[in-house]
């Protein structure tokens, strides 16, 4: 069985976002990159199904930009048996990836694919879902346990308030959630490995998808900033400051 | 111009996100119709009928509508779609499981997780987990939204006597199936949903710390939370995560107890309407965000905390 895994490059989840003064977007000029952490629970998922003996092939795929091919050697570091890049420059929404994502599946034909909940830069949280409308899969989101037995893949689901299971019939769709594992570290042997690892680069051209956004960014804003608070010198004047100031208990 | 909205419910009773969702419809400008897709939902239609603004409800009533599969709902949602100009949805887990299936199908690109509606076609949101806000424009003749629920007043739960109307349910999509919930069996609030959240951080130094807490959780009937520190130390699982990668939260207070206030802790919890910090470093980043501060050992602090709110 093959899973796809893609993967998206962002801006590192450490990194504090500048808008800029222009208000036209955040400056991502010169700022670190990386995967974003749910497609790294994506693969690091994938790769366990594949050490179970579950899974034959794990191919990683991203679409953006061309420094997506670090994104993807990444990737293939953790473990990935190859990588596929869609190549563009355009800034692409959510229903672009889905698109060009279902051609790559049409064309490799996995039995599950494997994404990130969200990706933290424009917490659109919609790829996963949209790919398995247009595929017609079934959807497991925000997944924290995954079974793969007998053409079938039972997931719990983290949803709000407890945890919910469904049973999908194969191919389906997953999204990661937080709790579903640890990824592993990338070894440095590993880098070395994933160099020699194939990389094909295609476009959305070649896949026959309009790329096109449907969404205008009108500006980019600071959010309001809070006002410095202060500092109380004691328990009593803080529950004082609570009740009677901020009327919050 | 009319927008539908899906109704957030476990069949027997609506859920408070579908009122929020309400009153972001309503600004859109338009009707608002609301479409309740359940299994012997009766009792959630008729509270929906008595939402405040909601001129029409639609009942599609099907036993494959019980749990609300994205795949059935979305579906059913589809066969109704040609008439409306804007469709919502909450941004909870329920709404975002179901949406984007919607808008891929209608071949629309959705409006994630708004917190204004500043005319029909353009909407605020928030980006880098909070960090920038955008204002959108979308070209799409439909527009596919989800809404923060923190960004919108709940509309009137009464007050409302909106007609009902019953659709034909779509058939079963067959290839997801059901299988069980387990609801957390905390007597707490859940963090996404709590007006009060105590979080600790590294500075609790160990999971067995955590318990000092609790005290002050029961208190304050409040959730309780984690930075990602604690949660990558061990100490408490990661479900409590506070953060960029964690839950994002704006209860009306949060206390952070040995939490030094790193940028990805700070993304999830700065809309709070009052945050209070507890942190023996008095140059800790989390006291630039929190309206009250106290500088000392939480061991001793918090105990106090609990003492003094009696």
């Amino acid at each position: 069985m093959k899973v796809l895994v893609p993967v998206k490059r962002v801006v590192d989840y450490n990194v504090k976002v500048r808008v800029k003064s222009d208000g036209t977007g955040v400056d991502i000029a010169n700022v670190k990159m990386s995967m974003n952490p749910f497609d790294e629970i994506a693969l690091e998922e994938a790769m366990r199904l594949k050490e179970a003996g579950k899974v034959a092939e794990v191919v990683a795929v991203s679409c953006g930009v061309t420094q997506a091919q670090e994104t993807l050697r990444t990737g293939m570091a953790i473990g990935a048996d190859r990588g596929i890049l869609v190549e563009t420059a355009v800034e692409l929404e959510p229903l672009a990836v889905a698109k060009l994502l279902k051609a790559v599946a049409e064309k490799e034909q996995p039995q599950l694919i494997i994404l990130g909940k969200q990706a933290i830069d424009d917490d659109s949280n919609q790829t996963g879902q949209m790919l398995a409308a247009l595929l017609g899969w079934p959807q497991a989101t925000f997944a924290s346990k995954v079974v793969l037995e007998d053409g079938k893949v039972t997931v719990t689901r983290e949803v709000d308030g407890g945890l919910e299971t469904v049973a999908l019939t194969l191919p389906a769709i997953v999204t990661t959630d937080l709790r579903l594992n640890e990824p592993r570290y990338v070894t440095l042997p590993n880098i070395m490995k994933a160099k020699k690892k194939p990389l094909d680069v295609t476009k959305p051209e070649d896949l026959g998808v309009d790329v096109t956004p449907r969404l205008k960014t009108l500006s980019v804003a600071e959010p309001a900033k809070r006002s410095a608070g202060i500092k109380v010198p004691d328990v009593a004047t803080l529950v004082a400051k609570l009740r009677t100031e901020a009327k919050v208990i | 111009m009319t927008a539908l909205v899906i109704a957030e419910h476990d069949n027997a009773s609506l859920k408070g996100s579908t009122l929020n969702t309400v009153t972001a419809a309503a600004q859109c400008g338009g009707d608002v119709h609301v479409l309740v897709a359940g299994s012997n939902a009766g009792a959630a239609a008729a509270a929906a009928a008595q939402i405040a603004g909601v001129s029409k409800v639609i009942v599609a009533d099907a036993a494959h509508f019980a749990d609300g599969l994205a795949e059935n709902v979305a579906e059913q949602v589809l066969a109704i779609a040609g008439a409306y100009s804007h469709i919502l949805a909450p941004a909870t887990a329920y709404g975002k499981n179901i949406l984007p299936r919607v808008a891929a199908k209608l071949d629309v690109a959705q409006v994630s997780e708004i917190t204004k509606v500043v005319s029909p076609d353009t909407f605020e949101r928030p980006i880098y987990a909070g960090n920038a806000i955008a204002t959108v424009q979308s070209s799409d003749k439909v527009k596919v939204i989800t809404v923060r629920t923190t960004g919108f007043d709940a509309a009137a739960a009464t007050g409302g006597s909106a007609a009902t109307e019953t659709a034909a349910a779509v058939a079963d999509s067959g290839k997801s199936v059901f299988v069980g919930r387990e609801l957390a069996k905390s007597d707490r609030p859940e963090l996404t949903a709590a007006k009060v959240i105590v979080s600790g951080g590294r500075g609790m130094g160990s999971g067995e710390a955590f318990k000092i807490l609790e005290p002050l959780a029961d208190k304050l009937g409040a959730a309780m939370g984690a930075s990602r520190a604690a949660v990558d130390a061990g100490f408490v699982p990661n479900d409590w995560q506070v953060g960029q990668t964690g839950k994002i939260v704006a209860p009306s207070l949060y206390i952070a107890v040995g939490i030094s206030g790193a940028i990805q802790h700070l993304a999830g919890m700065k809309d709070s309407k009052v945050i209070v910090a507890v942190n023996k470093d008095p140059e800790a980043p989390i006291f630039s965000v929190a309206d009250y501060g106290i500088v000392g050992d939480l061991f001793e602090v918090v105990p106090q905390l609990v003492a003094e709110l009696g």
